[in-house]
């Protein structure tokens, strides 16, 4: 706990270089009859540059947490800045655009669309920004090679193995060079070695100033990144730096 | 770019199930030949009956000089009307609005050629009683002319059913008969025609001399039909008004007494008959949009379907920054491509089955000449192209409708 006031204190003059700033976010649900309530009060400071774990138990609420830090869902009262934006005056379109353009997705379960190839998969988010068909190309391409598939673009995603999806998935995620990839259980359903592999390429990442959010179980996944946070009950309760 | 790009997603989007989507085309191509069809047979019963109307002639009124039925400047009520030929003459020259003519008629009429006697209805006309009553000449032959009647010239224009009669298969143009004993030269045969009014047989059945020839032989001058044709249909009413005026000061009788003058007025008997018609028209093509909407249902139930299964493809790629229009467009696209691509198949086959019912011969068969043809008219495709195009953008809006709300941090949740 004290870590955490640490941060805080450490943190707030350099609020200019915050790529994350939630303040008092609490996010209830009403399911008609009963209310719950998934976060009660989470502030949340993370700065450029930075390797976040968020862990927890399952029902803590970090699964909400993800989906407000992505703008796939507007918290219930708070304020919550995303590189300088205010998200909560947005609507949907709006906060389809700064998901498009300021976070980069990647999930458990991958998420790729099964019909189509990996470079039309990494090149979806490029068609959503509206970029011109060159740029997108040469983008893929540069993607493809940067997580180590250059000769996999052709491919649908039912021909690669899971580490290989994953990180087609990490290279659609980047597509868009956002101010935050937001990983949920990214290693989740992989073998350990492919998990490795996956968090390694987090770690580079990392190393050329990235910023990485990832939500997992995984303690081992945990430790390699440079600051825990564990939610509980909708709260954080600890936040420490590796 | 934002079509281009709804264009390109569309063309991205998951494979569509075969077999589901050939199911939803066939039905909505059978509901659009239902559709077509069915306008079609309403278009050529149309066409049929509006050319069954005006084959006694187009936009006239028919006048029968009828006895008074009010007394008039100190006349009784009861008298006769007698208009004459003289009288059609005095009403030409009065009345330029209008086309005038008349005939007179016999019931006793004896056609002699060779062995064959045959008797039947004959009328003494003028020349312009081709235009106005539509007795148009066969190719070979002609109409009685304006000389014929100046003349008296022993001229005869008969029916097509009655020179069959009294012909057979010889060609009667040019023949010579005799009628009540006289001869007379066959100038021209009738051009079969539908005709739905008559008021006194249909005309194929009758013999037409010059009215001067008429008046000649039969030694009668009293004219039993006037022929009022105005040459603004919509004006009928003045033109009968102006006729009544004219006769009723001849021959002293109030213009408004309906029975000095019995009139049937055909412009305003054909404004009910296209009443009808149309009310025959939308009532097939309410039966054929149901039908129509029916295939629409399916698009619409095959696009939930997909929706459904597609909810986790469109919560990803809301996750990426797809906006909820990026999402619907090529759901709506999809489903009118169903729509499109079945309403194509349904006019082909329609048209296929319009063309083959046009071989088949309906001469001789009255039922199948009266229903007339099936016509796929231009007001019929854009109709049915309207039904189909309403019914597909339903069809796929509502499921779109559907998809984008779709809420993305619901469907990425764990498997």
């Amino acid at each position: 706990m004290e870590a955490t006031v640490a941060r805080r204190v450490t943190y707030a003059p350099q609020s200019a270089q915050d790529v994350i700033r939630m303040e008092q976010i609490r996010k209830v649900y009403d399911t008609g009859k009963v209310k719950v309530e998934a976060l009660r009060g989470i502030d949340l400071l993370i700065g450029k540059g930075e390797f976040v774990a968020i862990v927890g138990p399952s029902g803590s609420g970090k699964s909400t947490l993800m989906n407000l830090v992505g703008c796939l869902d507007t918290p219930t009262s708070g304020s919550y800045l995303l590189g300088g934006t205010s998200v909560g005056t947005l609507d949907r379109n709006q906060l389809a655009e700064v998901r498009n353009k300021r976070v980069g997705f990647v999930f458990q379960s991958f998420n790729l669309l099964p019909q189509i190839t990996a470079f039309e998969n990494i090149e979806m988010p490029l068609l959503f920004g509206q970029v011109g068909k060159r740029q997108r190309q040469e983008r893929v391409k540069e993607l493809l090679n940067r997580v180590g598939l250059a000769d996999r673009g052709e491919h649908r995603p039912t021909e690669l193995s899971g580490g290989q999806m994953q990180r087609v998935a990490i290279a659609r995620a980047l597509s868009m060079d956002p101010d935050v990839l937001l990983a949920d259980e990214p290693t989740g359903n992989l073998d350990t070695s492919s998990g490795g592999d996956i968090m390694g390429l987090f770690e580079e990442l990392w190393s050329q100033g990235r910023t990485v959010l990832v939500i997992t179980h995984d303690p081992a996944l945990a430790k390699r990144a440079g600051r825990v946070v564990e939610v509980r009950d909708g709260i954080i309760v600890s936040d420490t730096a590796a | 770019m934002r079509l281009g790009l709804i264009a390109q997603l569309f063309l991205r989007s998951s494979r569509v199930q075969r077999k589901r989507a050939v199911l939803t085309i066939s039905a909505i191509a059978w509901g659009s030949v239902s559709l077509l069809l069915l306008l079609s047979f309403g278009e050529g019963l149309r066409r049929q009956l509006s050319v069954g109307t005006v084959g006694m002639g187009k936009d006239i009124a028919v006048i029968w000089p009828g006895a008074t039925g009010k007394a008039y400047k100190g006349l009784p009520p009861g008298r006769e009307i007698k208009v004459v030929i003289d009288d059609i003459e005095l009403l030409r020259a009065r009345m330029p609005e209008a086309q005038v003519s008349g005939e007179i008629q016999t019931g006793r009429a004896s056609i002699v050629w060779g062995k064959k006697t045959v008797n039947g209805r004959l009328r003494g006309v003028w020349a312009d009683y081709e235009d106005i009553r539509n007795n148009f000449p066969r190719e070979g032959g002609r109409f009685l002319d304006p000389l014929d009647v100046q003349f008296k010239r022993r001229v005869i224009f008969l029916g097509n059913e009655m020179a069959k009669d009294i012909f057979g298969d010889a060609r009667p143009e040019g023949q010579t008969l005799l009628l009540n004993g006289l001869p007379y030269t066959v100038v021209g045969v009738m051009k079969k025609k539908i005709q739905m009014g008559t008021y006194s047989g249909p005309d194929a059945g009758q013999a037409a001399i010059p009215i001067s020839t008429f008046k000649s032989q039969f030694g009668r001058e009293r004219i039993s039909v006037i022929l009022v044709k105005p040459h603004e249909p919509a004006r009928m009413k003045d033109a009968l008004a102006h006729l009544a005026e004219i006769l009723g000061g001849k021959y002293s009788f109030d213009p408004k007494d309906t029975r000095a003058l019995g009139t049937w007025d055909t412009v305003e008997n054909q404004k009910t008959t296209r009443n009808v018609l149309l009310g025959i028209q939308i009532f097939l093509g309410v039966v054929g949009g149901l039908t129509l909407l029916i295939g629409g249902i399916g698009v619409a139930n095959i696009m939930y379907a997909v929706v459904k299964e597609r909810t986790r493809e469109i919560g990803v790629k809301m996750a990426l920054g797809a906006r909820a229009s990026w999402i619907t467009g090529p759901l709506v696209l999809e489903g009118m491509t169903y729509t499109f691509v079945g309403g194509l198949i349904g006019l082909v086959i329609s048209i296929l089955i319009i063309t083959l019912l046009g071989l088949i011969p309906t001469e001789g068969n009255e039922a199948l000449e009266f229903l007339g043809k099936p016509v796929l008219s231009m007001t019929v495709g854009l109709a049915s192209a309207g039904i189909l195009g309403l019914i597909g953008i339903l069809a796929a809006y509502f499921p779109a409708r559907r998809a984008a709300r779709v809420d993305p941090a619901q469907t990425l949740r764990y498997e």
